[in-house]
């Protein structure tokens, strides 16, 4: 009742009418709600996660926020690669926001993450700001690996990287949850691949040895349908990525729904930290653009197909829609963070196009930690040039 | 009363020790023979002792004792937690071990030989060498990678490889190749001690001679620091720089042309990389020859490199003829003995080269 006559002011009023009735307003909003999310397809478990997830405005509103930035960092990222700004490899992020929103909520800071080279969205909520990462990609000193690592390359406290080879990244992974395992400090790692890794030999290997140890490892596959321009039909004969570690329990999931990801990552982080060993999650989730920024995106799939994801399942959308359904959250409100996002965006942006490169000086530093000056050989026997930890 | 007491006690003290003298014959502290593997598995020992962040993995290491008995011991006293067996897992294993090494433990990850290692070199070289600079210095990898290199006998041509010049080829990895057991202590020890990634080649040939080890190297603190060659034999006429079981072929060698007045200054060069080319530059401002020796292939090999840099440094103006390269036979390793003997160089041969490079 006080919604519809709230929304009828603001129409009367006008904006700064509006922004005066929604402050005034905020007690009207749902303070918590409860969803139904999708049941999760289970492997060799009994139980899953919840079907039933339950959303606070603030979370509702922090995730919103979080997929909200990755997407707009995402679409700033294609705007700077095709001025030939950001150079070399960009893979893009956007559609798939929800695996690293709802992944985040569910783990600590302290917990582990590493993920292959579509990191820019996990480089985020890993705690890298925007300006950082978008430093990063333009090659600046202000990057977050100085502009020496470039978009697969980034990292931060418990956040491995950005891995460049191909399923290289699960091995690592399995060997930081070996660490956690060995300091006792009941930490989990996510290990993420995507579905044209899933047939790399090496994971089958730490799939092995994962469980023989019994390591408190998430195995997460992100199936966006394509390994670069081959569907999944083309590339697995078994295309059931949950199952793909047999004697390890797995979980389906809607990738595209940020509480369905939160829920599972919590089931699954739960089931580690019982010791009951690793267990994989397969996010069944999409990305808008094609596998790379020289990649179109459809010469192997169709543009129908793209645009029903967009407007069917898109994860950011669904949460809106969820939180305004259950009158959590205001559209002035959206329009509001959306705006303070643009302008972060811009901001970081900005600094990302007018920060210098890095310095010649630096060309030779960071070949090893702690370790006294040296010398180092440049192009020719007279380029001598120095290099420190 | 005390003072008598004093000098009573005094004396039992020196009659004990004198007795021991007496019965045991014992000298001052002295140098004891130790082999390589037994040096080895002392580093390793002191190393898992003195930290508890360092472990071992690799095919049976724990419950075998190791394959070549180089960890022996080491399970029954530290346990599962320390000492890990992993399956035939190459490329899983070194991964896990790098990660490791990423959040925080200090892992030796063991290949059985360094054949083994082709099926890891990415997470060798792509994880481990590469990341610290990637990171521009957030993320260090501190993790030996040790085994076996080289040839061994009769092990034919997938056992066989030298992997010297391709690991010594990639900036991030540092790499070393111990002679002797003083070299293979003192360098394990810096290299687990070290924040880097760390290749040891050793050398299965090498692990059960005893070499002396001198009363320092003895000590649970006793490193090599990595990146200095050894001068093992001081001469005049020519330099004979080498690596790993070639450098006792290259004393060997040293010891017959002495007999004819040649005397040769022997270089060990412990370090593949980062090459100490200062102590080869300034022998060889000495002696205006060199000669170097080694047991892998020629092409790009590490007597390649050393040929490259003398040119480029000061020491190529002394120089009184071309460098001088004794390499393995360019072929993949035979198995017939006679073969064999004849694919890697022999003492003759480095004696051979020494006389060619002076002219005699």
């Amino acid at each position: 009742m006080l919604a519809i006559i709230s929304n009828a002011l603001c129409r009367m009023t006008g904006r700064n009418g509006a922004r005066v009735v929604v402050s005034r307003s905020f007690a009207d909003f749902t303070p918590q709600a409860t969803f139904d999310i999708k049941k999760c397809d289970l492997h060799r478990l009994e139980e899953g996660p919840p079907v039933k997830a339950e959303l606070t405005r603030e979370q509702g509103l922090q995730y919103y926020r979080t997929m909200q930035t990755v997407r707009r960092m995402e679409l700033k990222a294609d705007q700077l690669y095709k001025q030939k700004i950001i150079r070399g490899f960009c893979h893009l992020y956007d559609g798939q926001e929800a695996c690293a929103a709802g992944i985040e909520a569910a783990i600590n800071p302290s917990d582990h993450l590493i993920t292959a080279y579509r990191a820019h969205g996990y480089t985020y909520t890993r705690g890298v700001s925007v300006k950082e990462i978008l430093a990063e990609l333009t090659g600046r000193r202000g990057g977050v690996a100085k502009g020496k690592g470039g978009s697969m390359h980034m990292y931060a406290p418990h956040f491995y990287g950005g891995n460049g080879i191909v399923g290289a990244q699960v091995p690592l992974g399995a060997g930081i949850a070996l660490a956690c395992q060995y300091q006792g400090n009941n930490q989990v790692c996510v290990t993420l691949y995507g579905d044209g890794a899933a047939n790399q030999g090496q994971l089958f290997e730490s799939y092995n040895m994962a469980a023989l140890w019994k390591l408190p490892c998430i195995f997460i596959c992100e199936n966006n349908k394509y390994g670069m321009g081959t569907s999944v039909e083309r590339a697995a004969a078994s295309t059931d990525y949950y199952k793909r570690g047999d004697f390890i329990p797995g979980l389906r999931v809607d990738g595209m729904d940020v509480l369905c990801v939160r829920e599972a990552t919590q089931f699954a982080a739960d089931h580690c930290r019982a010791g009951k060993g690793p267990i994989i999650m397969e996010l069944q989730t999409y990305r808008y653009h094609g596998h790379s920024m020289s990649d179109p995106g459809v010469s192997y799939r169709t543009r129908e197909e793209i645009q029903e994801v967009r407007s069917k399942s898109d994860p950011i959308s669904m949460l809106k829609e969820r939180m305004l359904s259950h009158n959590m959250a205001s559209v002035e409100e959206f329009k509001e963070i959306d705006i303070e996002i643009r302008k972060q965006v811009e901001e970081a942006t900005q600094f990302a196009t007018s920060d210098p490169e890095p310095p010649l000086e630096e060309l030779c530093n960071h070949i090893f930690s702690k370790n006294p000056p040296l010398e180092v050989r440049g192009t020719s026997p007279w380029s001598k040039l120095k290099s420190v930890s | 009363m005390a003072a008598s007491l004093r000098c009573f006690l005094r004396s039992g003290k020196n009659t004990v020790s004198a007795l021991q003298r007496r019965e045991f014959h014992r000298s001052a502290p002295a140098a004891v023979q130790m082999t390589v593997r037994d040096a080895l598995n002392q580093a390793m020992d002191e190393e898992l002792e003195r930290d508890e962040r360092v472990f071992l993995l690799g095919e049976e290491v724990a419950q075998y004792d190791g394959a070549y008995k180089v960890s022996r011991g080491l399970w029954k006293k530290y346990g599962d937690k320390r000492i890990i067996d992993t399956p035939i897992s190459e490329m899983g294993f070194t991964g896990i071990a790098v990660g490791a090494a990423m959040a925080g433990l200090r892992p030796i990850c063991e290949f059985m030989t360094f054949n083994f290692s082709m099926q890891a070199i990415d997470q060798i070289i792509n994880s481990a060498a590469k990341t610290y600079y990637m990171s521009a210095g957030l993320q260090s990898v501190p993790i030996v990678f040790r085994g076996p290199n080289g040839a061994s006998a009769g092990v034919a041509a997938q056992h066989s490889q030298c992997f010297a010049a391709w690991y010594g080829h990639c900036p991030g990895l540092k790499v070393v190749s111990p002679w002797n057991s003083e070299d293979a202590k003192g360098l394990l020890k810096s290299a687990i001690r070290d924040e880097n990634p760390v290749v040891v080649l050793e050398n299965e040939l090498l692990y059960g001679v005893p070499f002396e080890m001198s009363e320092e190297a003895q000590s649970k603190d006793f490193t090599i620091p990595i990146g200095k060659a050894k001068i093992e034999r001081q001469g005049n006429s020519i330099t004979l720089v080498a690596h790993s079981r070639y450098v006792g072929h290259c004393l060997d060698a040293a010891a017959v042309l002495a007999k004819e007045g040649i005397e040769c200054e022997v270089i060990n060069l412990r370090t593949i990389r980062p090459m100490d080319v200062e102590s080869i530059e300034t022998s060889v401002m000495k002696t205006n020859h060199l000669v170097t020796v080694e047991g892998g292939w020629p092409q790009f090999g590490v007597g390649a490199e050393i040929c490259a840099r003398i040119m480029e440094g000061p020491a190529f103006n002394y120089l009184d003829s071309p460098v001088t390269r004794v390499t393995g036979v360019d072929i993949p390793m035979p198995y017939a003995k006679i073969l064999e003997d004849h694919s890697l160089p022999q003492v003759k041969d480095i004696i051979f080269s020494v006389k060619k490079t002076l002219n005699i």
